[in-house]
């Protein structure tokens, strides 16, 4: 290796080894010719039938033989053109057959790594590792590692991503987890039986078929919006079920760890000071037994959930991990009793609070919702007022976050909301000193 | 009532700020009358046009008392040029120590804060119209789409003066994510 303090554009390619995805990579679109006639035959049921009929055994034979080939040539040519390196603060992807592609990642801008198994790839022992950036696009995503380097790479991106010596980053290996909370399969259950949307979507698909049938006789009808709502209702519950199995918290000093699935196995990594807000929400068919879920946003992450379901306590806990330093406030302040005439009965349900280190808004009547911002997260702060709100002299004030998200406390007395403004301004300007550096290590 | 101070502020109609009051509150500078000059141009030939459309066609195929339909376009025009300038006389914006600050709207007010530390990217755009009559915007970018900081109709010397001195600002304070 180079000589830490060497510019990154000096150093000699050479001290860079390329290496290539696993070699069962180039079966992963094997199905597509599969698909794609699935598909028109799907879309055209009439048409393919007839066809069908026309095509004897020789011509099929003869399309199998030319479409099979050369699946399995591109298959193999893409993955024969893809190479990754890992240097000291990037993460380079060559792709690309025709249109070639060079992607650079930046290490210390990662927002967060995921490890997905699907099934199958459970079976042949290999894994996704997919690397979350701010603006990047799905493609960024290296599939398929062996299980073991997929692993591996994880903890050597993280330790260089952490800022450790280029020297030492390959010995530094995995850093050891501590588990906060992992969900029994029983609550998991019960939690699901008690959500609205799953008996909704239910309901829906045992309901809307038969009264179709009545009322068209049309077997294609039926088929057309009786499936998508199968899907559906299968989805939302057999479906979150399958997904959010076993979902365990671990924390590490390489951040956050998520792991859940029962069939596709995943693995979320979140270094610290990435999380850009944190939503506590609670059904109301939750809130006998005093279950929250957690939800999270990263910025350039698609997974949106921490804790699928615990108690309120147990989720609190795993926020203050989290989110260090911060403790989820007691109580909102409701907005002043005029609001009423703004948005009737639901007015009870918004409420701010806002503490040394983050800016809570609260809102939903039924369905609870809470969203904390980190002071250091905010990028902009907004008051906007509508005609009909400057008359009762209340306004809305809008904190924007980094993960496109937007926390808006509503209907707020007109000064308090000027003042607020001003003051959620300042913190968010103070509030970043007191944040780790993006090298958490360091 | 709260749009008052703006319209006052504003009607001065020069770029450089013209406020005072209090001492302590930030320093708001309005928009050069460029941008209403050209909105309000734009508005005319518009309406010009559809109230010529309105009026002629009418007129002519069912009798000249039906051209009383170009009235209507004029009745908006009155409205759209009172509009506009009231519009107008509602942006501004003022560069504080540490954020800037903007101010827009009648009906629906919205006021703006952007810490400078946040700021990606500062971008002056100046379409072929507003090109034309010496008018440029500038656009502020954080890692929040949601952010709306525009401040449309400068100089364009002072778009490149204030986009400028916000990446200056904005590399000083620099705070990313």
């Amino acid at each position: 290796m180079t000589a830490p303090g060497v510019e990154d554009g000096i150093r000699t390619e050479r001290a860079v080894a390329e290496r290539r995805l696993h070699p069962v990579t180039p079966f992963r679109r094997a199905w597509a010719p599969v698909a794609v006639l699935a598909g028109w035959a799907m879309h055209d049921p009439n048409q393919a039938q007839e066809q069908l009929t026309k095509l004897t055994t020789a011509w099929l034979l003869t399309g199998l033989a030319v479409l099979v080939p050369a699946a399995a040539l591109y298959g193999f040519l893409s993955w024969w053109f893809t190479h990754f390196s890992v240097t000291d603060s990037e993460l380079r992807i060559r792709t690309g057959l025709l249109f070639r592609r060079t992607a650079h990642i930046r290490l210390e801008r990662i927002q967060a790594i995921d490890v997905t198994r699907p099934l199958l790839a459970r079976v042949a022992g290999v894994a996704k590792l997919r690397i979350d950036v701010v603006g990047a696009d799905k493609k960024d995503e290296l599939a398929f590692l062996g299980e073991g380097e997929a692993r591996a790479l994880r903890a050597e991106l993280l330790a260089r991503a952490a800022g450790f010596a280029p020297e030492t980053a390959h010995e530094v290996g995995e850093a050891p987890a501590h588990e906060l909370l992992r969900l029994p399969a029983r609550d998991l259950a019960v939690s699901l039986v008690l959500t609205g949307a799953t008996w909704g979507s239910l309901v829906a698909a045992l309901v809307v078929p038969p009264v179709l049938w009545l009322a068209t006789h049309s077997v294609w009808t039926v088929l057309a919006t009786g499936l998508p709502l199968l899907g559906a209702a299968g989805a939302s519950s057999v479906g979150r079920f399958v997904a959010e199995y076993d979902w365990t918290v671990a924390e590490s000093p390489d951040g956050l760890r998520i792991d859940h699935g029962l069939l596709d196995r995943a693995h979320e990594t979140v270094p610290p000071g990435r999380v850009q807000t944190v939503r506590i929400v609670e059904p109301l068919l939750w809130r006998r037994r005093g279950w929250v879920r957690v939800e999270l946003d990263v910025a350039g992450s698609s997974n949106s959930v921490l804790v699928p379901v615990a108690p309120r306590a147990a989720a609190e806990s795993v926020i203050a991990r989290v989110l260090p330093g911060v403790a989820v406030p007691r109580s909102a302040e409701r907005p002043p009793r005029r609001a009423w005439r703004c948005l009737p009965v639901w007015w009870r349900g918004h409420g701010i609070a806002v503490t040394d280190t983050v800016f809570a808004a609260r809102h939903g009547l039924l369905r609870r919702s809470l969203s904390l911002v980190p002071h250091a997260k905010v990028q902009s702060v907004r008051l906007t007022q509508g005609p009909w709100e400057r008359l009762w002299r209340l306004a809305n004030v809008h904190v924007d976050t980094g993960a496109n998200r937007t926390v808006t406390a509503r209907l707020r007395d007109a000064g308090e909301a000027a003042r607020l403004l001003h003051a959620q301004a300042e913190r968010s300007r103070t509030g970043r000193r007191a944040a780790p550096p993006d090298r958490w290590m360091t | 009532m709260e749009t008052g101070s703006p319209r006052e502020a504003g009607a001065a109609g020069t770029a450089e700020g013209t406020e005072g009051t209090a001492g302590a509150g930030p320093v708001w500078t309005g928009l050069p009358p460029g941008l209403l000059r050209m909105r309000r141009l734009l508005l005319s030939v518009w309406l010009g046009l559809v109230a010529l459309a309105a009026g002629l066609l009418p007129g002519l195929l069912a009798g000249p008392p039906w051209a009383a339909f170009a009235l209507l376009p004029l009745a908006l025009w009155a409205w759209g040029w009172v509009m506009l300038g009231r519009n107008w006389r509602s942006w501004r914006y003022a560069e504080r120590a540490d954020d800037l600050l903007i101010s827009r709207g009648v009906l629906w007010r919205e006021e703006t804060v952007v810490p400078y530390g946040r700021m990606q990217l500062v971008e002056v755009t100046s379409g072929p119209v507003e090109r034309h009559f010496g008018l440029a915007s500038v656009q502020l970018h954080t890692a929040a789409a949601a952010t709306d900081a525009t401040i449309p109709g400068l100089d364009p010397a002072e778009a490149e003066r204030l986009r400028d001195r916000l990446t200056e600002l904005g590399e000083a304070r620099s705070a990313g994510l």
